[in-house]
């Protein structure tokens, strides 16, 4: 009964969870279920990725009603390792969100913020799970609306503005992608991708499928942060509370680069975006231009939060990189890489929120002698620092060795040197961080604050460290990667 | 198939087209929302318009009816509708935040204030 339920529970246990921590609300009570909560969707994320390992994609009627009529959750290879990164995150950063959230919130706003991180995490499991295209609009809203009010919970009162910023910006794009569903649904009178893809082939070659290409496109561009459409990312990430940085940055913007895949490559399919329309040659162009200035802009920011935010941008300009490849090397390597810098920056922005909370800014600045003061922090971030430069033995290295890889396949040898460039200019603006920690001398009265408080430095230990694992054992994050580039390829349903 | 035939798409474009003009070209906070709305409102129109027939009638099956409307679109925007509405609240809610914090709703003074803040950050 609980096994084959398993696809609808994935996402109804947060959606659930959330009405019941505004009707208790208790701070501490709502941090127990929302961690409870992010711990069990990880248990059903694996489970699912199990299945799938062992069977085959997952079909799922929601309501029974069968598919095309109904709703269909589809769990396959390459949304089961989005879910797994997804609940991965989320069970790392409610227990850290504790302490976090009591040092930036005043009391009586915990338990909203700890509902609305489990409207989040249910919105962002929705738009991987359902294979529907409407339904996934609805997600998206979900998964939009509390990150808005995530961000401007934060301290300063710019986070108002970044989050205003941020919705506007954002339901531009939802706006977009649900314009682009309408004229699909016009075309072809179904919703489910899956079906939609199948009668696409018919209607192929008329006008109004282009133009809904280009509107998903822009409209999914904004969700996450392409180049030049990441305006609202650098403020959203830098003023959110420290526990929503670090959540969004690891998961939001990689579950839209995910439907951005699901619909280049199931959806429309290889013949239509690559072969019929330039879509590769635009979607290498922003890329290059996204690591190549976002990288150049990060080296210069005073804020250590705005600077990895920049390195944010340029880091999803990677995957997409990977995905205007469309073979299966540089597909692995963004598949990877959405895991990879993942981790990577969730556990950068963790570090910083301890930083945060001890010196009260992340200033560059404020972080002389941090080697001193905080050495495990400071060492953590440093580790994560050499993971989004490509150092081998980190995360980082495997994903751009796969990019590598699959500019080299298709004889782009100038793209492989760039690849390799750009991540001098990561180390550059690492080096800033690192020579501010650890060769300069602390502000007098600093080295009396201490190290972050162990239930904060635990959780982004956990995620430094899987920095680190996932560099040398590839076992599941490259075998799990293939086997969604075959998916998006179609050598294997 | 007359440009007058399409009228329903050419009021959509031009509510598409005027809403997001005035996300764009407005400085006042208020007024942004006021044109997201607009141009939110545009989409309704895309999806609810194509779906009626001249004549049509909600599909119940009885001898007396032949022609029916597709009633797809208008449980979407139901449900976009709300999409619609909890976006406007969030915004003015988070515009009667920035009130409070700024003293003001005009976007250039508000980052007026951030620059002239920029050293207590």
């Amino acid at each position: 009964m609980i096994a084959e339920n398993l696809p609808a529970l994935q996402v109804v246990v947060p959606l659930l969870a959330a009405p019941l921590m505004v009707l208790l609300r208790r701070g501490s009570f709502a941090w127990l279920l929302a961690t409870l909560v992010s711990w069990t969707a990880f248990a059903i994320a694996l489970a699912l990725a199990f299945k799938v390992r062992e069977a085959g994609p997952i079909s799922y009627a929601m309501g029974s009603w069968p598919p095309p009529w109904g709703i269909e959750y589809r769990v396959d290879a390459l949304n089961s390792f989005v879910l797994v990164l997804i609940t991965f995150v989320a069970s790392v950063v409610a227990p850290y969100a504790r302490a976090s959230v009591a040092a930036e919130l005043p009391r009586d706003q915990h338990y909203l913020f700890f509902t609305m991180f489990s409207l989040c995490l249910a919105g962002l499991l929705g738009i991987t799970i359902t294979g529907d295209a409407f339904n996934l609009f609805v997600f998206l809203e979900i998964s939009s609306l509390s990150t808005y009010v995530l961000v401007a919970l934060g301290r300063n009162r710019r986070a108002l503005l970044a989050a205003y910023q941020y919705l506007v910006l954002g339901t531009i794009g939802a706006t977009f992608y649900i314009i682009g569903v309408g004229m699909l649904y016009l075309m072809t009178g179904t919703l489910n991708l899956a079906d939609l893809a199948l009668r696409l082939h018919e209607v192929h070659e008329m006008r109004p499928i282009l133009a809904a290409l280009a509107f998903i496109t822009v409209g999914l561009g904004l969700k996450i942060a392409l180049f030049p459409l990441h305006f609202w990312l650098p403020n959203a990430y830098a003023y959110a509370p420290s526990a929503i940085s670090s959540f969004i940055a690891a998961s939001a913007t990689k579950v839209s680069v995910y439907v951005l895949l699901r619909f280049y490559f199931l959806v429309f399919g290889m013949p239509l975006v690559f072969g019929r329309l330039p879509m590769a040659q635009i979607l290498i162009a922003l890329s290059v231009l996204a690591v190549v200035s976002a990288s150049l802009v990060a080296v210069f920011q005073r804020d250590l939060k705005r600077m990895f935010a920049y390195s944010s941008v340029a880091q999803i300009g990677y995957i997409t990189l990977g995905a205007g490849l469309a073979n299966e090397a540089g597909l692995t390597g963004a598949v990877v890489h959405l895991f990879n810098h993942g981790i990577t920056k969730g556990a950068i922005f963790m570090l910083l929120g301890g930083v945060s909370l001890r010196l009260g800014s992340t200033s560059l600045e404020r972080v002389a002698g941090l080697g001193k003061t905080m050495p495990l922090t400071s060492f953590g971030i440093v580790l994560g620092g050499m993971s989004l430069i490509g150092i081998p033995g980190t995360a980082g290295f495997i994903s751009k060795w796969y990019l590598v890889l699959g500019a080299i396949e298709h004889g782009y040898w100038w793209l492989a040197a760039l690849i390799v460039a750009s991540s001098l200019i990561a180390l550059v603006y690492v080096w800033r961080f690192v020579e501010m920690a650890y060769f300069r001398a602390p502000e007098p009265g600093a080295a009396a604050l201490g190290e972050a408080p162990t239930s904060m430095l635990v959780p982004a230990w956990i995620m430094v460290a899987g920095c680190i694992y996932f560099g040398l054992d590839t076992g599941y994050t490259v075998d799990g990667a293939h086997r969604a580039a075959q998916v998006l390829l179609g050598l294997v349903r | 198939m007359s440009l007058a035939g399409h009228y329903s798409y050419w009021v959509t474009i031009f509510l598409m087209v005027a809403g997001l003009y005035i996300v764009i070209a407005r400085g006042n906070l208020v007024k942004k929302l006021i044109g997201l709305g607009i141009f939110q409102t545009s989409v309704y129109l895309l999806y609810i318009a194509p779906g009626k027939l001249i004549g049509g009638t909600a599909p119940i099956l009885d001898a007396s009816f032949s022609t029916y409307s597709n009633p797809l679109p208008h449980v979407l925007i139901l449900t976009a509708i709300v999409v619609g509405v909890a976006t406007l609240a969030l915004g003015l809610a988070i515009v009667v935040r920035i009130r409070e914090a700024y003293d003001s709703i005009e976007e250039d003074e508000i980052l007026e204030k951030d620059r002239a803040g920029e050293e207590d950050r």
